[in-house]
């Protein structure tokens, strides 16, 4: 049983860079939730889709995925530069409008 | 322990441990600082995965051009006061404990499901195949993207512009 | 030469125009000159590069159809897996037709720097004009139905763009308006068949169609759906080629300026419809073909008829244009592959210099009514003119050579074309049966004559109305003369044929040979092979009699309006009704309006009166009972609901209040709770 598990230890497979991709999955959301500052949530943002691509990445490499995964992960890519490039011009009009870019200041929506 | 063990351990204590830091470090610089090394390290697995163009386009992407805008960003709100580059950190215990839930229902999920493996190919012409695919089976999305991003630098442009048009 | 070469050079001359579109639609009014030497510099050179084409592709691969193609997109349905191709395809039939298009556009840009000199929407007319001359190459040169269809569309908006260029006037932007919606109707028909050869086919490629065909396929398994196939997508050519019944757009798009009508309403766009017959020709079977040849010959009378009696110069080259398409469309029904497509050229080349010299004419009119300070008459109108010949010879010589083309004269370019049509008819007939479609070739070729002696007579020959006018009218610049020339020599046989009495030994026979019919043997016309015995039976006979109905139009005209032996008024009144008839477009538009327009504003009216009358008595009469039923119920709501109601919102204020400390207005927190069912949710189910 120890051993089975050295050997599993030893040799990185598919289920190791997942749980690298699941740990980062899991800052990410924490960063997410937990701060104040916009850009720091979009920081969360590129986090978490940053481990959805290394998923991609991974099982195109470990199973019959073959190619399409790295095209995906190119396009994941290309939309978060897109994403980047929106959410900053909306956190600078945030900004020129509120005069702060924390979130929990930023409350219109409360009830 | 082989080569690609040791490389992949190390790099998986660089990529965690600095978006660790990234998730709790309070100055925001420092933050996006170490959002870079997380990045590098997955750049750095995406070579180990066969991946080589990906990783370049991770690299020239994020570290080149999305980690450069966020660091704009930071400079242009914060407008150079020191004090404000410290930033709050909020729900800490609960968040911590959502969070960990999530990564052990992944944990549970990822080993659980018996994934169709095959025998690993190392390939080594990848970024002709990529070329071909992308102009077609990928032909549809490639110029949908395509016009994605012409839409989002317009409308970057327009509010950020907007923006100023109002204030004066 | 590479056959791939071909390719290339065809996508290039595809793109020049269109290039010359994009840049003086954004940056035409900053360049110098408005950048009319730019879209007229692109041209001549697409004209070049397709000459080229034409010429190796003769010379060297004169058999080969060269095809190339891209996987555009890849459907996988409950069909099975079908492709969009995105290809083009040179042949000889698309070398001779880019050849004709670049050409004829590339003398309009030269004649439209002298005739829109001044205009205040100068560069985007040139603009235009190069979106124009793009899609007509599109059409020509694509592999499939679906992308001709978008060249198909694109070419209808530009044509909306020309023709309602001077978009102050009313009456251009009613003509415009008009003959996009006229196309439209053809258009539904076209997509029609478009579809109904995709969904058995799942392909809009030919090629890959009529192999299908070929190979014993049918739509639906029917011949009867694939002679309904052809017969709609035929009518996509009836509106763009102004075929009865939807030809009444073209005689109104003359709003538009007169180069324009030269390129579009008289040598490409309406040239389209035509080729698209040519190139479906392989799957229309023999009823299908009886359709077109009958659609053709009644539109060619239709418009003789009309053309004999118009007065405006323009209206009457309209028509003229209407009738020599339905010359075609019937020679392509009857089975006279080749003679109907060599018409298509060569009137390209004389009806596009008929018009640019009507063009030249109106511009000297125009010119000397401003001299004279006369804002009231018609420039257009051939009763003003008279007497032009001294004061425009150039004009007048390549006027009077355009209209010996048109009329069948020997020696002349329109000659060897309609001869072979005219047999090709003839053969029709009496191995058909069918002696009408003769009877009507024959009168129109008669008519033809007539009506253009007629407009050249009252144009240049006799008395001007007025003699200080005449006096201000002079030449046209040399930009506008030197186009007319090179049309005026095009107009002639040798360019299409050494032999001026047999077209069959020209280059155009030799390299279009009518493609094989692939619909079932069944539902074939007349056999090729058959046909060109009884064409060279008939031939002599044919010849003759057009020569002599050339020549008895010719000489009618003159005896009317030149000799004056007979006088036109009275013949006029001893028609009668015939002529009343033709002189008012024998009620076409008239009768449309009356259907269409007035007829969905009666409906409109009715539904209308409908509604005042029935539906609003009845709402009134239910509302008495509905006071007397409301005051009951006053009393009840007063009393009894309003408490309740209170009471409701009483508690929904209650919870309202209580859940709205939910809604913190922090987007984390809602995305925690997201976060938090999505665990809960997790755990429950799996």
């Amino acid at each position: 049983m120890e051993n089975q598990f050295i050997y599993w230890l030893a040799n990185p497979g598919l289920n190791h860079f997942l749980m690298v991709s699941a740990l980062l999955f899991a800052l990410g959301l924490m960063a997410v939730i937990t701060r104040r500052n916009v850009i720091m949530v979009l920081m969360g943002v590129e986090l978490i889709l940053n481990s959805a691509n290394l998923n991609f990445v991974a099982f195109s490499h470990y199973t019959s995925l073959s190619l399409e995964g790295h095209m995906i992960a190119l396009f994941v890519i290309i939309i978060a530069s897109a994403e980047a490039a929106v959410a900053l011009a909306i956190i600078l009009n945030i900004y020129n409008r509120f005069r702060t870019i924390n979130v929990d200041e930023i409350s219109n929506l409360k009830g | 322990m082989n080569l690609f063990a040791i490389i992949f351990y190390l790099f998986a204590i660089v990529t965690i441990g600095s978006a660790v830091i990234m998730v709790f470090s309070k100055n925001i610089v420092h933050s996006a600082f170490a959002l870079m090394f997380s990045l590098i390290g997955l750049a750095v697995f995406y070579v180990l995965l066969y991946a080589d163009f990906v990783a370049a386009t991770q690299l020239v992407v994020y570290v080149g051009g999305i980690l450069i805008l966020i660091l704009f960003g930071v400079m242009l709100t914060t407008q150079g006061i020191p004090e404000k580059l410290e930033v709050l950190i909020i729900n800490v215990w609960p968040s911590a404990i959502l969070s960990s839930l999530i990564a052990v229902i992944l944990f549970f999920v990822f080993t659980n499901t018996e994934w169709n493996l095959i025998q690993v190919v190392e390939r080594t012409e990848v970024v002709p195949e990529l070329g071909m695919l992308l102009i077609s089976k990928f032909l549809l999305p490639f110029q949908a993207i395509g016009v994605l991003l012409l839409i989002a630098i317009i409308g970057a442009m327009l509010m950020s512009t907007q923006s100023k048009r109002l204030n004066n | 030469m590479e056959l791939q070469l071909y390719i290339q050079l065809a996508l290039i001359t595809l793109a020049l125009p269109f290039a010359g579109f994009l840049i003086l639609i954004f940056t035409g009014k900053r360049l110098p000159r408005n950048g009319d030497w730019l879209a007229t510099g692109l041209i001549s050179l697409a004209f070049l590069l397709s000459l080229f084409i034409l010429i190796a592709k003769l010379v060297w691969h004169h058999n080969e159809t060269i095809t190339s193609s891209l996987n555009w997109i890849t459907l996988n349905d409950l069909m099975g897996p079908s492709s969009i191709e995105f290809g083009i395809t040179v042949d000889n039939l698309s070398a001779i037709l880019l050849v004709v298009v670049t050409m004829i556009s590339m003398l309009v840009h030269f004649f439209s720097i002298g005739y829109m000199k001044g205009d205040i929407r100068y560069s985007r007319y040139f603009a235009c004009l190069g979106l124009f001359s793009f899609s007509m190459l599109g059409i020509v040169l694509t592999n499939n139905l679906l992308l001709m269809y978008i060249f198909w569309e694109l070419v209808g908006i530009s044509s909306y763009l020309l023709i309602g260029h001077w978009y102050e006037k009313k009456t251009a932007t009613n003509a415009a308006s008009k003959a996009f919606v006229v196309n439209r109707v053809g258009d539904a028909g076209m997509f029609v068949g478009i579809m109904i050869l995709f969904t058995s086919f799942s392909t809009f490629t030919f090629e890959t169609i009529f192999d299908a065909i070929s190979n014993g396929e049918l739509p639906f398994e029917s011949t009867g759906w694939l002679t309904a196939a052809g017969i709609l997508i035929f009518c996509g050519a009836i509106g763009k080629s102004a075929q009865f019944p939807l030809h009444v757009w073209l005689p109104d798009a003359m709003e538009g300026p007169t180069p324009v009508s030269a390129l579009i309403h008289a040598a490409t766009m309406v040239a389209a419809g035509v080729y698209l017959v040519a190139r479906v020709f392989p799957l229309l079977t023999a009823d299908a073909l009886l359709v077109i040849a009958y659609i053709g010959a009644v539109t060619s009378v239709i418009a003789a008829t009309i053309a004999a009696t118009q007065m405006d110069i323009k209206k009457v080259l309209a028509y003229s244009t209407i009738s020599q398409l339905g010359f075609m469309i019937m020679a392509l029904g009857v089975g006279a592959y080749a003679a109907g497509f060599m018409h298509l050229v060569t009137h390209a080349a004389f009806k596009a210099g008929l018009f640019l010299a009507a063009g030249s004419i109106i511009f000297a009119m125009h010119k000397a009514l401003h001299k004279t300070n006369d804002h009231h008459t018609d420039a257009q109108d051939i009763r003003n003119m008279g007497g032009l010949k001294r004061k425009m010879p150039v004009t007048y010589w390549t006027f009077l050579i355009f209209t010996l083309a048109i009329s069948g004269i020997p020696f002349t370019s329109g000659f060897l074309s309609k001869d072979e049509i005219l047999a090709g008819t003839l053969a029709f007939g009496i191995m058909s049966g069918h002696y009408l479609l003769p009877v009507a070739a024959f009168l129109v070729a008669g008519l033809t004559a007539f009506y253009m002696f007629r407009a050249l007579i009252l144009t240049f020959h006799g008395e001007h109305a007025n003699a200080t006018r005449l006096e201000g009218v002079e030449e046209s610049p040399k930009v506008m003369i030197i186009p007319l020339i090179i049309l005026a020599s095009l107009s002639v046989y040798i360019f299409y044929s050494f032999n001026p009495f047999g077209a069959a030994s020209g280059w155009i026979f030799q390299a279009i040979e009518r493609p094989l019919s692939i619909v079932p043997v069944a539902m074939q016309p007349i056999s090729n092979l058959l046909f060109h015995n009884v064409v060279s039976m008939v031939h002599s006979i044919a010849m003759g009699l057009s020569i002599l109905f050339a020549f008895s139009g010719i000489i009618f005209a003159l005896l009317v309006y030149k000799w004056k032996k007979i006088d036109a008024d009275r013949l006029a009144n001893s028609m009668g009704m015939l002529y009343k008839g033709a002189f008012h477009k024998w009620y076409f538009d008239k009768v449309y309006y009356k259907v269409f327009v007035d007829g969905i504003l009666g409906f409109v009216k009715g539904l209308h009166k409908f509604d005042d009358k029935v539906i609003d008595g009845f709402v009134n009469s239910t509302a008495g009972v509905a006071i007397h039923l409301s005051n009951i119920s006053k009393w009840i709501d007063e009393h009894i609901v309003n408490e309740l109601v209170t009471l409701t919102a009483w508690i929904a204020g209650y919870a309202g209040e209580q859940l709205g400390r939910l809604q913190t207005g922090k987007v984390q927190t809602y995305l925690a709770f997201m976060v938090f069912g999505f665990i809960v949710l997790f755990i429950l189910f799996i």
